[in-house]
């Protein structure tokens, strides 16, 4: 059994460290800054109350000429609390919380050699987009 | 994206029966269900079954039964069986010229593209989501 529930300071820790550990990246500030209002920023807790991942994201206009839609920024779950659905519980929430917002439509942004996530997203039922996303190193 | 014909076949043979791991099918039910060829269809049963995914089952109602996990298997697995695997492929005639560097690397955005779309879609995925 999985609980979501908005995340709080004291989740910054945690949420960091996990993070961390997933993406090689210390980056404490921008989890700080999601916390802002109007932000969703979940926390998933395993029945037991630990913590088992996190997911961030908000409803953006006019990105890239594009109408209304919430954006997933990023989701991670503790490699060892996997597959027991709190992935989709997360995603299920914030869903949920775009929703109330008046969008209908989510997007993500999803590295194309990373396939545990894009599997992840698919299994939500997302697909490819109408936009592609262009890159280019400056000299 | 041009599937060649056996692939097309094994990825709607291994669909099929995944969507039931508890049914058996022979290669004659499949090829009466998608309109394709029984024989073509049988050599791809046999690719499928020696590559795991699913198993002969003997007797009068003989036929093949999945046996993989639909959650871990994508649709990679199954075209990677009857299709070379994107970026493993052999040198082409001009690659080494600027021109030809140019063409291949556009090529291989391709590749990258078309792979991360098959190594996403679990068997799960697909006959849940449809």
């Amino acid at each position: 059994m999985v609980a979501v529930r908005p995340a709080q300071a004291s989740d910054l820790p945690a949420i960091s460290a996990l993070d961390a550990r997933l993406t090689g990246t210390c980056k404490p500030e921008y989890w700080r800054e999601r916390l802002a209002p109007g932000l969703h920023f979940l926390v998933a807790e395993t029945g037991k109350g630990a913590f088992a991942g996190f997911i961030a994201g908000e409803v953006r206009a006019w990105e890239f000429g594009q109408p209304p839609a919430g954006w997933v920024f990023a989701i991670q779950i503790d490699p060892k609390l996997r597959l027991k659905g709190a992935g989709s519980a997360l995603f299920e929430a914030l869903v949920a919380r775009f929703k109330a917002e008046g969008v209908t439509r989510v997007r993500t942004l999803v590295d194309r050699k990373d396939h545990l996530i894009l599997s992840f997203f698919r299994a939500q039922g997302m697909v490819a987009g109408p936009s592609l996303q262009l890159d280019k190193e400056l000299p | 994206m041009k599937l060649q014909t056996a692939t097309r076949l094994g990825l709607y043979a291994t669909l099929e029966l995944a969507r039931d791991p508890a049914q058996t099918l022979s290669s004659a039910d499949l090829a009466d269900r998608f309109g394709v060829s029984t024989h073509h269809l049988a050599k791809v049963l046999r690719t499928l079954s020696t590559a795991g995914l699913v198993q002969a089952e003997r007797g009068a109602s003989g036929g093949y039964r999945f046996t993989g996990n639909r959650r871990r298997i994508t649709l990679m697995d199954v075209v990677a069986l009857f299709e070379p695997v994107p970026g493993n492929r052999a040198k082409e005639p001009g690659e080494d010229t600027e021109i030809g560097g140019a063409l291949q690397r556009v090529l291989t955005e391709i590749d990258e593209i078309a792979e991360a779309t098959l190594r996403s879609v679990s068997l799960e995925t697909m006959l849940t989501k449809g």
